[in-house]
């Protein structure tokens, strides 16, 4: 039945067998029960997720709810742990997205996966390639490339280069690469993040149109009001688990928030402290960053722990980054009521400001060295007289191991040989070490283990306590609220608000990060 | 944890073991020659070899900290002869003023470092400030000084003024407690490199940048700054070379230096230096230079090979340490 598929594209509503009752709409991409584990840390428990032709069903949650793992699951990028995936009602195992995609199965990711120096026509039938005979159709291939093009209302020539469109043109390439697969399920990760409103109506034309051909979406999205306006089910997950499925007006965006949030605080976080002293660590004024990050001030107490939440994407790591002198910016930033110009990552130490950056793999830690050369890194200077004093590194490393609870299997293994949780200490510990009075932690606890969490809430606190002012940037909502007393939202560039005492809760964090009206004043 | 600090004495152990491939190399190269030729051995021959060896040796040292950075530098060889070119014509020029002095020959020497160091630093900071790839400056700056010092000497040969080429002669066949001048540099820059490499804030920072650029730019580490020393450095020790070559030959061509370059490369990576960068060993480039000399010296003494061949038998080796060196790493 598929070998008929190929020029009458999205037909498949006449099928052989074990036809559908007509009526009971049958799902073509199940999942039923999938688990997924990577090593010792469950991501996804018991999935179950239905696409049935002819409905866009929308997948939301937090971040690092699980989302992508499910989408990657369906799309064969990874291979569930347990459970299975069903394609047209009988179990499929995919080992490679390639195999997903030739059964009908294209997702269009987060990150473009466009090559720069080829084409837009090139890009979209790369690997696909039409031929006469030996050699590539080219003429074909730019008739239909425009014709997608046009298709989705993008007025570009098909041989532009793909390194020099727009950002959202690139979504409407990787949009168009899909349309030309003829998928019968397409999975689009956040389509419209990159898009402006009048892109996002020609998108939501194309998916209208795709959806009344018999074409299952699945779709995520941050934009509720998307949602509610485009999707026939929802589905929202947390933590791993879906905690609700509903069908199009069972649920409003403010349910959906609700869904998406509701989530008891367990004692993972030591108890808050008093708000901070009156006398201010650091005062940021007007900082901007050209693209990213627009007129920000906000000051920080001495020993305060000041939460900065949003979505990812909404320029808190590129304006901490601009604070430490990775990035150029504007604006004036005060440290102990001092103006203090900061160029470099240097003078912001010296200064006394440090940066825990997100990334640790690509940013943190040197994966090929070991512990102690990452310790010192940053201050190798005093460690330094004309040569390096080794003891003096192994007593540090040694004061880091007790410290911060190291755990690894010996002293000299390369960094890179440990786990997600003893890296991010390694890190901390060589930050530290700077013995900064202003501490900026992005991202503490990505990709660790619940035990080794709670070990950093613990460690925050210490800092804290012992006289260190601190910021917390945060995607997880619960870690933000479970250690600030005082929470800044950004969004798009700047601080859509300010939550302290009572108010720092996820209903309200999560309302200011995505532009919904605060409860109290909805509907105003 | 108990088990935390037992091992590291074992693993540092482990470590040298893999290490010692490129030291097997050299004695098993050694022992050949003493079996084919029994004048290998002898004080005149290895103090041959070695000398030769010193100009390549010199530079490959600065070559280590420029590859361990993540750098690359085609142009040593041809910046020798431009290097010696300049010298050469300073030198003649300076003796209606200065007479045949040492004055001049240290002028000359000083100017050479100089010069060296100079360009270098163009090197470098066309590099890092213009952000252009290393191999694509140095393969322009490369053909650059090699066309300039066929111009310079007009197509032919730039020879030093005889009567100071005597008096400049010993810096080259000269030494100490007979050791020859290159041959006590060559050692000192080793040393000197090696410690660098291994206890300095310095040979730390090239190792960082070389294995993850991002990682040392967010921990504080001038990224710009130190990878252009290297190239300057660099510059300064093939300068350094440059005043221990004039001696010699008295003289600078077109032809000066030819295939240092790929023989410097050759020495850095034979010795264990990781070509991608982040990992560096001065020594190991010091037995890499020694492994080439001795290579072109046992062809030269015995007729069992053709020394027309020493290139593809070093080509073999140089491919060779690569593969091993790959081997290695996947077994991380």
């Amino acid at each position: 039945m598929e070998a008929a598929a190929s020029t009458e594209a999205p037909g498949g509503t006449t099928r052989a067998p074990d036809a559908p009752r007509p009526g009971s709409a049958r799902p073509v991409l199940a999942l039923r029960d999938v688990q997924k584990a990577f090593g010792p840390v469950q991501i996804l428990f018991d999935i179950d997720i239905e696409l049935i032709p002819g409905e866009v069903h929308a997948l939301i949650g937090e971040n690092g709810a699980g989302k992508s793992t499910a989408m990657k699951i369906m799309s064969g990028y990874y291979e569930a742990s347990g459970g299975t995936v069903e394609l047209d009602g009988a179990p499929v195992t995919f080992t490679h997205s390639r195999e997903a995609e030739k059964r009908g199965v294209t997702i269009i990711h987060q990150e473009f996966n466009l090559a720069p120096a080829l084409s837009i026509r090139e890009n979209i039938f790369l690997g696909h390639e039409l031929k006469r005979g030996w050699l590539l159709d080219h003429k074909t291939m730019q008739a239909r490339t425009q014709e997608l093009l046009d298709r989705l209302e993008t007025p570009l020539d098909p041989r532009t280069r793909t390194a020099d469109i727009a950002v959202p043109e690139k979504q409407m390439v990787e949009i168009a690469k899909a349309l030309s697969r003829e998928a019968r399920v397409l999975i689009m990760d956040e389509p419209t993040a990159a898009l402006t409103t009048r892109e996002t109506e020609v998108l939501f034309r194309q998916i209208e149109r795709l959806r009344a051909q018999g074409t299952a979406i699945l779709y995520t999205s941050h934009k509720l009001d998307e949602v509610a306006k485009i999707a026939d089910r929802v589905t929202v997950m947390r933590d791993g688990r879906i905690v609700r499925t509903a069908l199009r007006g069972e649920m409003n965006e403010d349910q959906m928030a609700e869904a998406m949030v509701g989530r008891e605080l367990t004692d993972m976080f030591p108890a808050k402290r008093p708000a901070a002293s009156a006398e201010a660590a650091l005062e940021v004024s007007g900082f901007s960053l050209e693209g990213v990050v627009k007129d920000v001030s906000f000051r920080l107490g001495r020993g305060e722990i000041l939460g900065f939440a949003g979505l990812v994407g909404s320029g808190r790591t590129e304006l901490m980054e601009g604070l430490i002198g990775l990035r150029d910016a504007t604006g004036s930033l005060r440290i102990n009521g001092a103006e203090t110009h900061i160029r470099n990552p240097e003078q912001a130490m010296d200064a006394g400001l440090v940066y825990l950056p997100e990334d640790r793999k690509e940013h943190g830690l040197i994966l090929t060295l070991d512990m102690r050369r990452n310790l010192t890194l940053l201050v190798l200077k005093k460690f330094t007289r004309v040569l390096i004093d080794r003891k003096a590194e192994e007593a540090a490393l040694d004061k880091a191991i007790e410290e911060f609870d190291i755990r690894a299997p010996s002293r000299d293994v390369l960094v890179g040989n440990m786990s997600g949780g003893n890296q991010q200490k390694v890190l901390l510990a060589k930050i530290m070490l700077a013995e900064p009075q202003i501490v900026i932690i992005d991202e503490p606890t990505r990709g660790i283990d619940v035990g080794t969490k709670q070990q950093f809430y613990t460690f925050i606190h210490r800092l804290a306590e012992a006289g260190h002012s601190v910021i917390v940037i945060s995607s997880e909502m619960t870690e933000v609220i479970g250690l600030c007393d005082r929470v800044l939202v950004m969004r798009r560039g700047r601080i859509a608000g300010e939550v302290t005492g009572a108010d720092v809760n996820e209903d309200v964090i999560v309302r200011l990060a995505m532009g919904l009206a605060v409860k109290g004043n909805e509907n105003g | 944890m108990a088990d935390t600090t037992s091992t590291g004495a074992k693993a540092g152990f482990k470590l040298d073991v893999q290490a010692l491939g490129p030291i097997l190399a050299l004695i098993v190269l050694m022992v050949i020659g003493t079996a084919l030729n029994p004048d290998f051995l002898a004080a005149q021959n290895i103090t041959n070899v070695l000398s030769r060896s010193a100009f390549i040796g010199i530079i490959a040292v600065g070559m280590t900290f420029v590859i361990t950075a993540g750098g690359f530098d085609l142009s040593v060889g041809s910046m020798t002869a431009f290097i010696a070119g300049l010298m050469i014509m300073l030198m003649n020029a300076l003796i209606p003023a200065l007479g045949t002095s040492w004055w001049v020959i240290v002028i000359g020497m000083v100017a050479g470092l100089a010069i060296g160091g100079v360009l270098g630093a163009i090197n470098g900071l066309l590099i890092t400030r213009l952000n252009i790839e290393a191999f694509i400056v140095t393969l322009g700056s490369m053909v650059i000084f090699r066309s300039l010092v066929t111009f310079l000497a007009d197509g032919g040969t730039l020879s030093l003024n005889f009567a100071l080429g005597s008096l400049y002669e010993p810096v080259y066949y000269g030494g100490l407690f007979g050791i020859r001048w290159p041959i006590i540099i060559f050692i000192l820059v080793a040393v000197l490199g090696e410690i660098a490499m291994r206890h300095t804030a310095y040979g730390r920072h090239c190792t960082a940048i070389g294995s993850n650029e991002q990682v040392a730019r967010y921990s504080a580490v001038h990224v710009k700054r130190v990878r252009t020393m290297t190239f300057t450095v660099l510059g300064v020790l093939v300068g350094v070379a440059s005043v221990l070559y004039v001696p010699r030959l008295g003289s600078a061509s077109n032809s000066t230096g030819t295939l240092w370059e790929l023989q410097t490369i050759a020495s850095v990576i034979i010795g264990g230096t990781l070509l991608s960068g982040g990992f560096g060993r001065v020594w190991g480039t010091v037995v890499g230079v020694l492994i080439l000399s001795l290579i072109d010296n046992i062809l030269n003494l015995t007729d069992l090979v053709s020394p027309y061949l020493n290139g593809a038998i070093q080509g073999v080796i140089i491919i060779l340490a690569v593969v091993l060196q790959r081997a290695r790493k996947s077994s991380r």
